[in-house]
């Protein structure tokens, strides 16, 4: 692999000989990307993670072009991250928190997005907090638009920095058996996921209490249930899903000892899970909450790592979807 | 009004109150019917307009029991007079006039000023319905006898639903007195929550929070027993489930006073039609699952299902271009009332004549209305329909003032080609 630094003014593409074009102009969501897009992206986004290892952590694929990243939820990582890949990849970053008032929220939407596109970005990342929100918007734009997450609908880049991070560490996805665990209901990372993994031929299980789960959920994973240790028996990975405070007084749990108790993960549960067994958290964690401190610190523990994966992976979708593509 | 005789010739009478499926000639004199005949080429009376339907279907008009119109208060949705088209465009010549307005329809001056200026605005009848409580806060009820003297056909709270089983006591016993229709969409809003579309896989995928059937059909096991109780007249407003329509068999049973509609709507789409958060399909109650829909197919067949109604609930862009969570309930349907329900006439799956008794005969009968049927006396409302007519509907051919179809681009076979109100056209297919 070339130094990144040695021919910018050539290079438009991480890899340009190794990459056939990305023919999807946004990435909505892991249900619009084939097995082998899946599998295009995760390679795109291992040449990207030696890019932040090195001393200079630049490519500059996105120079001239600019990024809009539009928050209309909070967020710290994933606009950091999604930050800081644009600027590695040279792109002009702009960041815009978008605070909504629950009335006006679709009329800011709209407007919003026809401001932003006279503006003329290249490609803009939006957070939203209604499912379907990104799409309405991708609709309004001339630019790609990423989605980083739409309510509980999907959070694409969470997924495939998931699995890229799992990857790296058992070699394959195929034949894994992946225990989600949580709030499944929702959540969108836990949607990516399992659709992603699906399309890997991962086993895939999720593990909540009932009022956690969807409906039509068996028919997303391969297994559902309501045991952890059930669950966590023989899992290679253990993902562990955010818990909504504010949902643990409406009636889906009760308390946050009685959810602990049976759902969080802790030293005991997770000695059910193979001896190797990765432990994954997509943050912010609610230590004592879904996780035992202990587990979230220890040794199985690839939740920092899960973080840099994250950039390399919004650095490769930043480079798909933008480098050497005209504004239209 | 002056002395008038207008005949149709040439025509395939169709009359589903009595059955009557024949080739004849309808005369109108004044504004009523005055003969029907057996022949098809009736000599026309002197002085007589001559309408050749060529062989057409000619059919009561449709009375649509459920129409939100937006006046007053939401006249930029909608109007009496822009309903009056679309409505007569559907070959709807009777539509009742849903009480979510602002102010609403709960007091006899508003319930009188709808009924008068409907007869100066719309082209065609429009009659109110009055709201069953005050507010339609399903707190306290309203004045039944007024306002059915001042010309209310129906008691309901429209797209609300009362939660209180003590309130819908007391009204359903008050509205007995009076022999009121009542009329109740029933949703529990508890079961409800934050759900946007039907509950199952699909919804899950959208990552949109779901509808349980639960929230139909729980509340409307309630009113069927409650109606059991009073003895009011009992029309369920809307169902779309399967067990709705079990719910419904079982009480019809033993009470002959209750009955069912169900929007046009979940008679020919389902949840899938939704797809990518389409927010023209979210509606209230939501698209069902296929086997929901082909449940309601069943109803009709089996009569029971006894009405069906457009639920043309008009909606500014505004409302619509929103994520689908955050978006308005509802679509229009007037003009596409008629063309979508033949949709299960030729398919096969319900008889022509069961499909036109749902919104012609059977409403009007539920309401005690003079209207959908064609004998002698009665007013002269009626539609010259091309069974077979091929057409596609574009958005710039709506006359409501709102766009919000499902079926915007729908093709369809059957289309209104004249509409009739008192013997006179008031539209005709260009």
């Amino acid at each position: 692999m070339a130094t990144p630094d040695s021919d910018e003014t050539v290079r438009t593409s991480a890899e340009p000989d190794s990459f056939p074009p990305f023919r999807h102009r946004h990435l909505l969501g892991i249900s619009q990307l084939n097995p082998f897009e899946i599998v295009d992206l995760l390679d795109r986004a291992e040449r990207m993670v030696p890019i932040s290892r090195q001393p200079r952590k630049t490519l500059p694929t996105l120079s001239g072009k600019t990024q809009i990243n539009l928050f209309f939820e909070n967020s710290t990582r994933t606009l950091a991250s999604f930050e800081i890949a644009g600027k590695r990849l040279g792109a002009l970053v702009s960041n815009m928190s978008v605070k909504t008032s629950s009335v006006a929220k679709g009329e800011t939407l709209i407007d919003t997005a026809a401001t932003l596109n006279a503006m003329q970005p290249d490609v803009i990342v939006v957070r939203h907090g209604s499912s379907g929100a990104v799409e309405l918007l991708s609709q309004k734009v001339g630019c790609s638009v990423i989605n980083a997450g739409d309510g509980t609908h999907e959070h694409p880049t969470q997924a495939l920095l998931d699995a890229l991070t799992i990857r790296r560490h058992k070699g394959r996805l195929n034949g894994l058996t992946v225990a989600i665990c949580g709030d499944i209901a929702n959540s969108r990372v836990a949607r990516s996921n399992l659709l992603l993994l699906g399309a890997m031929q991962a086993r895939t299980r999720v593990v909540a209490p009932k009022s956690l789960l969807p409906a039509g959920i068996e028919q997303m994973a391969s297994e559902v249930h309501t045991d952890m240790r059930e669950g966590l028996k023989d899992a290679d990975v253990v993902m562990m899903l955010r818990l909504q405070r504010e949902r643990v007084s409406e009636t889906m749990t009760p308390s946050v000892r009685e959810y602990f108790h049976f759902f969080g993960l802790d030293e005991e549960k997770l000695s059910w899970a193979k001896p190797d067994a990765l432990v994954m958290h997509p943050g912010p964690m609610n230590r004592g909450v879904e996780i035992d401190p202990g587990v979230a610190d220890g040794p199985h523990s690839v939740i920092t790592e899960q973080v840099e994966m994250g950039v390399a992976v919004r650095m490769a979708v930043l480079d798909a979807l933008v480098a050497n593509k005209a504004n239209e | 009004m002056m002395q008038r005789k207008l005949i149709v010739k040439n025509a395939r009478i169709v009359d589903p109150a009595s059955g009557r499926d024949a080739p004849g000639s309808l005369l109108v004199e004044d504004g009523r019917i005055a003969s029907l005949s057996n022949s098809p080429a009736e000599p026309a009376p002197e002085g007589a307009e001559v309408v050749d339907a060529k062989g057409m279907l000619l059919a009561p008009g449709l009375v649509d029991m459920r129409v939100f119109v937006g006046e007053p208060g939401y006249e930029y949705r909608e109007t009496l007079k822009s309903a009056g088209k679309a409505a007569a465009a559907g070959g709807v010549t009777t539509f009742v006039a849903m009480p979510d307005t602002d102010p609403v329809l709960d007091d006899i001056a508003l319930v009188e000023f709808i009924a008068r200026r409907a007869r100066s605005e719309a082209a065609v009848n429009v009659r109110p319905s009055a709201a069953l409580t005050r507010g339609l806060m399903g707190e306290e009820i309203t004045e039944y006898g007024l306002l059915k003297q001042s010309g209310a056909v129906c008691l309901t709270d429209g797209k609300k639903s009362i939660q209180s089983s003590g309130v819908l006591r007391a009204a359903f016993t008050y509205a007995a007195s009076f022999d009121m229709p009542v009329v109740h969409h029933t949703v529990d809003y508890g079961l409800r929550g934050q759900g946007v579309m039907n509950e199952g896989l699909f919804a899950t995928t959208l990552g949109l929070k779901g509808i349980p059937r639960e929230a139909e059909t729980v509340p409307l096991a309630r009113d069927l027993q409650l109606a059991a109780l009073t003895g009011v007249r009992y029309h369920a407003a809307q169902i779309s489930t399967a067990t709705s329509a079990d719910l419904v068999a079982a009480a019809k049973a033993s009470n002959a006073r209750v009955s069912a509609g169900a929007s046009v709507n979940n008679l020919s789409l389902n949840e899938l039609d939704v797809g990518s958060y389409r927010t023209f399909f979210k509606l209230s109650p939501p698209l069902r699952a296929e086997a929901d829909r082909l449940a309601m197919v069943e109803a009709l067949k089996n009569d029971i299902l006894d009405t069906i109604h457009s639920a043309h609930d008009p909606q500014d862009s505004e409302g619509k271009r929103q994520p689908f969570a955050d978006a308005k309930n509802g679509a229009i349907g007037l003009e596409t009332l008629l063309a979508a329900a033949l949709r299960l006439v030729h398919d096969g799956s319900v008889p022509l004549l069961t499909v036109l008794r749902a919104m012609t005969s059977r409403p009007a009968e539920l309401l005690g209305l003079e209207a959908g049927r064609l004998v002698v006396g009665a007013p002269a409302d009626f539609i010259l329909v091309n069974l077979d007519y091929p057409w596609t509907y574009e958005e710039s051919a709506i006359r409501s003032r709102s766009k919000n179809t499902p079926f915007e681009g729908a093709r369809f076979t059957g289309k209104v080609m004249q509409t009739f109100v008192a013997g006179e056209t008031v539209f005709t297919h260009a």
